[in-house]
């Protein structure tokens, strides 16, 4: 039996892991009206920030508060923090607000990981929705710099119109691979668009991949998750080969608060990538 | 002849008749045609007759709704493999939506009276060609209905 989640890195275990570090910011970039990209460097301590592929920090917002954000940037250049950030709330409009030189506070790296090196040998499928295309995008870097290691490599992206496509210039760089097979749809479109316009488990049939031997993985709003897995399922990938990444109130990060309870579990503590075999049984319980 | 013996090849390929009884996929060939639409160009236009529906070969459609003043609005893409139109099985058979080839297209297009005919004459015929149609159908009403709830929207919207 496979462990529900990847090894983590060392640095999970914190001395003082409800301590904030100083983070000063040395880039801030706006992706998308609502969505914004920082770049982050150490400021007491300059140095690597190693994480795993999944893994979430608690970023702090002086005076505002503290939000769980997945890690976006490349496991192979742990120096800089990169964080890509949804602009939905108190904390994450104060972040918004950050600006090169600034500090905020930084708690982690938290969590599970994707199952990067679990998935060596198998055709992989990764399926992302709106702003859970960052959580995959380590994993994507750490799959693309080993590629030889992989079957067939397939990434769905789904987006709520052309202009809510994340990342759009690096999707046109994988799809220019010819190792890699891209696809995007959005759920609306004016008709200049030239693009698909549909769910995203329509383009499942087009990856090419052998489902038997495929291994996936998903982020995205949790509708999209439970529709892509079952289309995943119909097909034949079974569950024990596919990881989803969930989103609850995480608070402590370290499973003590009880904010991110999922029946016996805790998100930020026993996920936030899940094995779906191992919650298959929780998942639907809609008061979880 | 020798075209609808092409065409019934071509059928056979398309993923919608796959399994398809031979002696009745023969029987569709002689209501098909082959059809090729450019980049921009419109299959079909909305409250048109609805006298064919189309077996996607390559390319892209565009199912669009017009709106008047603001460009039209894109509900939905379909590409090689698809089935296009079922206006032409629900009276008062007018087509319901714009299809615009989005890229140079190639169908193969089915004429509905020489079918509903045939369906009428056959409801074997008739049958298997509404099994085939009725999971079609289905798919794209649950997607249609997973567009409108915004998924990607902001929480609490």
């Amino acid at each position: 039996m496979r462990a529900p989640a990847a090894r983590l890195p060392e640095r999970h275990e914190q001395p003082a892991p409800m301590l904030p570090r100083p983070f000063r910011v040395v880039r801030m970039r706006r992706d998308l009206s609502d969505t914004f990209t920082l770049e982050l460097a150490d400021a007491e301590e300059p140095g690597a920030f190693p994480f795993a592929a999944g893994q979430f920090n608690m970023l702090y917002a002086f005076g505002a508060g503290e939000v769980a954000i997945s890690i976006s940037g490349n496991p192979a250049t742990p120096e800089r923090l990169v964080h890509t950030i949804r602009e939905v709330g108190l904390v994450t409009s104060a972040l918004a607000k950050l600006k090169p030189g600034q500090t905020l506070g930084v708690r982690g790296p938290f969590g599970s990981a994707w199952p990067v090196a679990e998935a060596e040998t198998r055709d992989v499928v990764v399926i992302a929705g709106g702003i859970g295309l960052a959580p995959l995008r380590p994993a994507i870097y750490r799959i693309l710099a080993n590629r030889e290691r992989y079957g067939r490599f397939v990434i769905l992206y789904g987006a709520r119109t052309p202009r809510d496509i994340l990342y759009r210039q690096q999707l046109q760089r994988w799809s220019a691979r010819l190792d890699t097979f891209v696809d995007v749809t959005v759920d609306r479109a004016a008709g200049d668009w030239r693009g698909n316009v549909g769910v995203v488990t329509k383009l499942i049939d087009r990856g090419g991949f052998s489902p038997e031997h495929t291994l996936a993985m998903i982020c995205g709003p949790e509708t999209m998750i439970r529709f892509a897995i079952q289309a995943l399922e119909d097909r034949g990938v079974p569950a024990e080969r596919i990881y989803c990444s969930l989103e609850r109130n995480m608070k402590c990060a370290l499973g003590f608060c009880g904010h991110c309870q999922f029946a016996d579990r805790f998100v930020c503590r026993d996920g936030p990538v899940f094995r779906f075999d191992t919650i298959a049984s929780i998942f639907p319980v809609r008061e979880l | 002849m020798v075209i609808v013996e092409g065409l019934d090849a071509v059928l056979r390929e398309h993923p919608f008749f796959t399994e398809f009884d031979q002696r009745y996929r023969a029987l569709v060939a002689g209501c098909a045609a082959n059809l090729v639409v450019p980049a921009n160009a419109y299959v079909y236009r909305e409250g048109e007759p609805a006298n064919h529906f189309y077996l996607i070969r390559t390319g892209r459609v565009a199912i669009e709704v017009f709106v008047p003043g603001k460009a039209p609005i894109i509900v939905e893409t379909l590409t090689g493999g698809d089935l296009m139109g079922w206006s032409w099985l629900v009276p008062p058979f007018r087509c319901s939506f714009d299809a615009r080839a989005t890229e140079l297209t190639r169908l193969i297009s089915l004429d509905a009276a020489c079918l509903r005919g045939k369906m009428e004459e056959d409801p074997v015929l008739g049958y298997e060609l509404y099994k085939r149609f009725s999971p079609v159908i289905a798919a794209r009403v649950a997607a249609a209905r997973r567009q409108m709830i915004d998924m990607y929207g902001h929480p609490g919207e």
